[in-house]
């Protein structure tokens, strides 16, 4: 097995094998706590944080999980961390808290946390994993923050909530688009940066499953 | 040595220790942040006490301020079946929620109005300034709107009759509808409005597509239930059913 490097486990999640981009995972938490940077910010560190040391730990009793039970085990110790999390954030960041509300605990069910456990820290030394954790998250991350950023200036007419376009209710030019404070623009906007990001590396396209045939002529019709 | 792993021993042995040291660093973590927790959960609650109020802007709240404008408020609790003060209960530990879900410290109501079934025995005001002569008389207000239980505060002035200021912490109305009641510029029309007309008991405050300028404030467009609760809610907390007694006291004293 090739030993893979700290930097490629580190970069390699972000564009080239992002967990959203490319693997669709932890779509669901990504519609809904992308409506401001700052709680996506604080999503990226949480889920950074439960997925680097969940591998970490993982990867440390990887030789003494009976395979029986592994599943159970990481999510005896996904579970533990997300709690850990939870209870940080309502201890230091409880207004951020509230806004995120369910979505913390429900870290524990993002596939990715499981998929990165179960896929790479089961089979690899503790500190790599550690990385590849880190680096996921980081995917996960930057796709949040890419959301939240065009859902908050173009929702909102902020960012990182300073007011940069003066809004029409407040007497400004902008007219908030409303559309974009609802879920359904986060998957508009996941769609475009996919696109985008498949157009960029086109290896990342996946191959069909079937072809469609051409459309019937006029004279096969007849 | 992965051949043993699987043995039984091994396996409850794997499984006990792990659930031993997740539930050893959990509970520490929930026992070690427990008084922060608590601490900023009585801040949220002061600080809509006073957003409602209109004692403190909601885009400078902050640990201090909450500290410094709540130590200007008092909190009581008036017995809702006379609207006296009362020294039955405690003023730290009473759960005005919880309680109106106790049979032993709520009455059912005669005429179910508005979705509110049972009311507790006792209420929380928070008053402003004097006790006998206050500046600002808050009151806790719930009730039905179309998908939610509204939960918010309602502020007079010292005459226990006109509105300083109102405002929702706790709702789930639909977003860009009902959910407008949380609009800033839809709640600054409540401040002057009276609740009542002199020398009645009946609450005239509430949401109209018509104001009469004097009790109402516009409604919300596209919102007519949660307009209707809120009108409602709002009338039945100054009712005599509620702290309409209560408030009784001040406007004879005011005036």
């Amino acid at each position: 097995m090739a030993k893979d490097t700290v930097k490629e486990v580190l970069v390699s999640p972000i564009f080239k094998n992002n967990p959203i981009a490319l693997q669709v995972l932890g779509i669901c938490s990504a519609l809904a706590v992308t409506t401001s940077m700052q709680v996506a910010v604080v999503m990226t560190i949480a889920v950074m944080f439960v997925t680097a040391f969940s591998n970490f730990f993982v990867s440390l009793i990887r030789n003494h999980i009976p395979s029986s039970i592994r599943i159970i085990v990481q999510m005896t110790i996904i579970a533990s961390l997300v709690i850990v999390v939870d209870q940080v954030l309502k201890a230091y960041a409880y207004e951020i808290s509230r806004q995120l509300s369910v979505f913390v605990g429900l870290i524990i069910t993002n596939c990715i946390v499981m998929g990165r456990a179960e896929a790479y820290a089961m089979k690899n030394g503790p500190i790599i994993s550690f990385w590849d954790g880190m680096g996921n998250g980081f995917g996960y991350g930057v796709v949040l923050m890419l959301v939240g950023a065009v859902r908050e200036i173009f929702g909102s007419g902020s960012f990182f909530g300073y007011q940069i376009l003066s809004l029409t209710k407040d007497g400004g030019w902008y007219l908030a688009n409303g559309l974009m404070l609802l879920p359904p623009s986060a998957f508009f906007i996941i769609g475009l940066l996919i696109w985008a990001l498949r157009s960029w590396q086109p290896e990342q396209n996946e191959i069909p499953e079937f072809k469609i045939t051409e459309n019937t002529k006029s004279e096969g019709a007849m | 040595m992965s051949k043993s792993n699987d043995s039984i021993s091994k396996t409850l042995t794997v499984a006990f220790i792990l659930c031993l040291v997740c539930a050893v660093i959990v509970s520490v973590s929930a026992v070690a942040l427990k008084p922060l927790q608590n601490a900023n959960q009585e801040d949220f609650r002061r600080s809509n006490i006073l957003v409602a109020a209109g004692l403190l802007d909601p885009n400078e709240v902050t640990k201090d301020r909450i500290a410094e404008e709540f130590a200007k408020i008092q909190v009581k609790v008036v017995d809702l079946r006379t609207g006296e003060f009362t020294q039955d209960v405690s003023v730290e530990t009473y759960d005005q929620l919880r309680a109106a879900k106790d049979p032993s410290q709520s009455f059912e109501l005669d005429e179910v109005a508005i979705g509110v079934k049972r009311l507790e025995n006792y209420g929380l005001v928070y008053l402003v300034g004097d006790e006998s002569n206050p500046d600002r008389i808050i009151l806790p207000v719930r009730g039905p709107g179309l998908w939610s239980t509204l939960h918010g505060f309602l502020a007079l002035e010292g005459d226990g009759n006109t509105i300083a200021g109102m405002g929702f912490y706790d709702h789930a109305e639909t977003p860009g509808l009902g959910g407008e009641v949380d609009n800033p510029n839809w709640k600054a029309q409540w401040p002057g409005k009276k609740v009542y007309n002199e020398d009645t008991m009946q609450p005239l405050l509430g949401l109209s597509k018509n104001p009469d300028g004097v009790h109402e404030v516009d409604t919300l467009s596209g919102a007519s239930l949660t307009a209707r609760g809120v009108t409602n809610l709002l009338q039945f907390w100054v009712s005599e059913q509620a702290y309409g007694s209560f408030l009784a006291k001040f406007r004879q004293g005011g005036a």
